[in-house]
């Protein structure tokens, strides 16, 4: 089980092009992938001995060696177990194409429609990186919380806001997912328990944290049957950022059911992880705090699928957080405001290579996990989709001018709830002023 | 509605009449300090809602940096008061989670000073949150802690936030005076939907105040964005809240005595504000002084003389007085410290320029 799992992850054709592009230094870290997921249970142990090994001096080729012998054994293995080793169903298949195809084409009308004036402000576009989302997001349920950053869409959409919603939030209309008011930077949802949406980086994290402590309160406190987990999407950029070492260390320390998924994308605007951070290897981080740091591709949707459904169990079951680095790239600049000068255009088209929806595609192909007509009908129904989207936007209402004021306390009035437990505006004799308090 | 005595009221010798129905609470009040009625409104919140807990530094096993939490960690297990690291970004974020899905947090700051470690979760997470998500999220959190100057304690830890919070849309900010206030505003903000920054005093903590039986009832809570008249005058109405309330009422007796009737209003809340009950004030007065210690560019006496200019202008007899802490960090000595911060002299002095009974002066003389 453990050992065929792994074989098929270092036998999948996606891992074949893995690597980073030339100009990052430290090499260590494209053979580091691989190994450092291998197996459930022997995950933290595997990556302590991945981490002492690397603090020697000669650490890369120490560990390459490690790795590689792994790599031939698992091989060899592979090579002689059934044809029917698949990562995922038919289904599954199609669910997670659908999803990073919505996301790509949501993202990519977002940009046109940007263009175009009906959109405004900042807005920060994911393609590239839709690999991290799927992944992940399709193997919650919908009671568990997501918390993202700025660049929070396509988790909206992966998570169930419906994208129609999601188009109007961003038009600025009465009738998106927050009524307009949020934008596209702050997507929340109650009913798909999106809890935000954050422009300051790292505001998330405590955030999600917090709603873990919430899964664990209701299971331990309220007695309640709560399995519910919460993931924190982050980037590169907030791993240096004082409020995420706060968090990993109360995560760990209260063992809360939370993954803390970085989504390495190498670039925080125009500074370069390389260049921000002393230890560029974000995985590491989580042991230095108790809990297992994972490295994964972050532009393989299957092998991000696997080490996720792991991270995720093992927050069901009460052992607490994991840190995921995903390493993934964005196709698009910063933000659409930003001419992205600063990135070789080698490095760009390197990824460009290895767009997760291609090699997913080409994945579903080779399998014969279904047709490629059935996969351009996908294509084109999600094209209506978002078509559709853009003109339920179009047509919906500015808000009115009195929603201005609205929704600035969840109390209509701000005097409080009275010891009858209704709010204190409602009583009359309390605002007719009479009330000698 | 709800008859509280006042405090000159309960001054009255013990008077126990038997006659009288449930309704009407005997005047011979318990007396309290403001850390146990504290104590007290937390422990009764805690008991008749589960989703209430307890976060902070030193608030379980050392039973509250200023012993506020004192026997809760006992009564409620380590789940529901937690000592936290010394992580106010983190903890404060948490708390944050923690009520957007569902919980109801109560998060202690040893001193509002060391807030602003979290200041982006309170304003951008708590504040904005009902608002951004238009009602998607609410946010019922209480972050409570003492707020501004204790004795000694240098620049750093004794800074007054009511007016930096107090400009926040989306922010409940309650300054309780007695242990009446404390008690009941601290319950009022723990049922409360949205957040609520609870700005106590540590001078006041240990101080004694009568208390009603009404207020001791467990389902007793007192309404926000309602000022406290706690001694009707004529002359002059003088607007304060916290310590400064106190001051304000020795310098009424001290005015008293030279023939100026002020009124005193305990502000409890600044925001909302009480603006109606500060407008009527000041049309029944025709003059106004306000108090506070904090800084006084951007304080709450600014936003209070700039509403009674735009809503009473004419009613006023004379200039707005605006007493304010001195606009230099809080210095150490002794003798500085109190000519930092605002005393009953100046209270009184700046009441007698405003009735036009003094020359007036520079208030640094």
């Amino acid at each position: 089980m453990a050992c065929s799992a792994t074989a098929k992850i270092i036998h999948n054709p996606l891992l074949l092009s893995s690597s980073r592009s030339a100009e990052k230094s430290d090499s260590c870290c494209k053979m580091l992938g691989p190994s450092s997921f291998l197996g459930s249970t022997s995950m933290s142990k595997k990556l302590v001995s991945v981490n002492k090994g690397a603090s020697r001096v000669s650490r890369r080729s120490a560990n390459v060696v490690a790795v590689s012998s792994d790599v031939v054994k698992e091989k060899k293995l592979k090579s002689s177990s059934a044809a029917s080793s698949l990562l995922i169903t038919k289904e599954e298949g199609l669910v997670l194409y659908e999803d990073m195809v919505l996301g790509r084409a949501f993202e990519d009308m977002c940009a046109q429609m940007y263009y175009r004036g009906k959109m405004f402000g900042f807005v920060h576009l994911y393609n590239g990186q839709e690999a991290v989302s799927t992944g992940f997001i399709k193997l919650l349920k919908k009671e568990d919380c997501v918390v993202s950053t700025y660049r929070d869409h396509v988790h909206a959409l992966s998570k169930g806001v419906p994208a129609r919603e999601v188009m109007s939030e961003l038009f600025g209309k009465t009738t998106g997912c927050c009524r307009g008011q949020g934008g596209s930077m702050h997507m929340f949802s109650k009913e798909h328990n999106l809890l935000g949406g954050f422009a300051f980086i790292g505001e998330g994290i405590p955030v999600a944290t917090g709603a873990a402590f919430t899964s664990k309160y209701k299971r331990e406190v309220l007695k309640e049957d709560c399995d519910e987990v919460t993931l924190a999407f982050f980037g590169d950029g907030t791993c240096n950022n004082g409020q995420f070492f706060e968090c990993l260390n109360m995560a760990a320390l209260w063992k809360l059911p939370i993954v803390f998924v970085v989504e390495n994308n190498l670039w925080a605007i125009g500074m370069s992880h390389l260049r921000a951070t002393s230890d560029p290897q974000i995985w590491k981080k989580g042991p230095a705090f108790g809990m297992p740091g994972v490295h994964v591709d972050g532009m393989d949707v299957l092998k991000v699928r696997e080490v996720a459904n792991e991270a995720i169990a093992r927050a069901r079951r009460g052992e607490g957080p994991t840190l995921v680095e995903c390493e993934t790239y964005r196709f698009r600049g910063h933000s659409l405001a930003d001419p992205d000068e600063l990135r070789d255009p080698a490095e760009k088209a390197h990824y460009a290579t290895r767009d997760p929806i291609t090699a997913l595609k080409k994945y579903i192909l080779e399998n014969n996990l279904a047709s490629e007509a059935e996969l351009k009908a996908i294509e084109k129904k999600i094209d209506e989709v978002v078509e559709d989207a853009v003109e339920f936007a179009d047509e919906s209402p500015v808000p009115a001018r009195s929603q201005l004021l609205e929704n600035v306390f969840a109390d209509p009035r701000g005097f409080g709830i009275g010891p009858d437990g209704k709010y204190r505006c409602e009583d009359p004799k309390f605002t007719e002023g009479t009330a000698q308090v | 509605m709800l008859k509280i005595l006042r405090q000159k009221a309960a001054a009255a010798p013990l008077l126990r009449t038997v006659v009288l129905s449930s309704r009407n609470y005997s005047a011979s009040a318990k007396e309290m300090t403001v850390r146990e009625a504290l104590n007290s409104a937390l422990d009764e919140e805690m008991s008749a809602d589960h989703r209430v807990f307890l976060m902070g530094e030193e608030v379980g096993e050392y039973q509250g940096a200023y012993k506020v939490t004192q026997g809760l960690l006992q009564k409620y297990g380590p789940e529901r008061v937690v000592d936290t690291p010394i992580t106010e970004a983190g903890f404060t974020g948490i708390g944050v989670g923690a009520a957007y899905y569902g919980l109801r947090p109560v998060v202690e700051f040893m001193t509002f000073n060391f807030a602003m470690q979290a200041i982006d979760n309170i304003i951008n997470s708590a504040a904005k949150t009902n608002y951004m998500s238009s009602g998607n999220i609410s946010v019922p959190i209480v972050f409570r802690g003492p707020n501004g100057a204790a004795a000694g304690v240098g620049a750093q830890h004794s800074q007054c936030y009511a007016a930096w919070y107090g400009a926040i849309p989306g922010l409940k900010v309650l300054t309780p005076y007695s242990s009446e206030d404390a008690h009941g505003l601290l319950k009022a903000a723990i049922r409360d939907p949205d957040p609520v920054v609870f700005l106590e005093n540590e001078l006041l903590y240990g101080e004694s105040f009568p208390v009603s039986e009404e207020v001791l009832d467990a389902g007793f809570s007192t309404p926000i964005g309602k000022a406290k008249i706690e001694k009707e005058g004529k002359d002059v109405s003088i607007v304060a809240f916290s310590k400064m309330v106190g001051f304000s009422l020795k310098a009424a007796e001290i005015l008293a005595k030279d023939g100026i009737d002020a009124e005193v209003i305990n502000l409890r809340s600044i925001r909302p504000l009480d603006r109606s009950m500060i407008n009527a004030s000041v049309r029944k007065t025709n003059r106004l002084v306000t108090v506070e210690e904090g800084f006084p560019q951007h304080g709450v006496g600014a936003e209070i003389c700039a509403l009674i200019v735009e809503d009473s202008f004419d009613y006023l007899d004379a200039p707005v007085e605006r007493i304010a802490g001195a606009d230099v960090p809080m210095p150490y000595a002794a003798n500085l410290e109190r000519m930092a911060l605002p005393q009953v002299e100046d209270i009184v002095r700046a009441t007698k320029r405003a009735c036009y009974r003094s020359i007036p002066m520079s208030a640094s003389t």
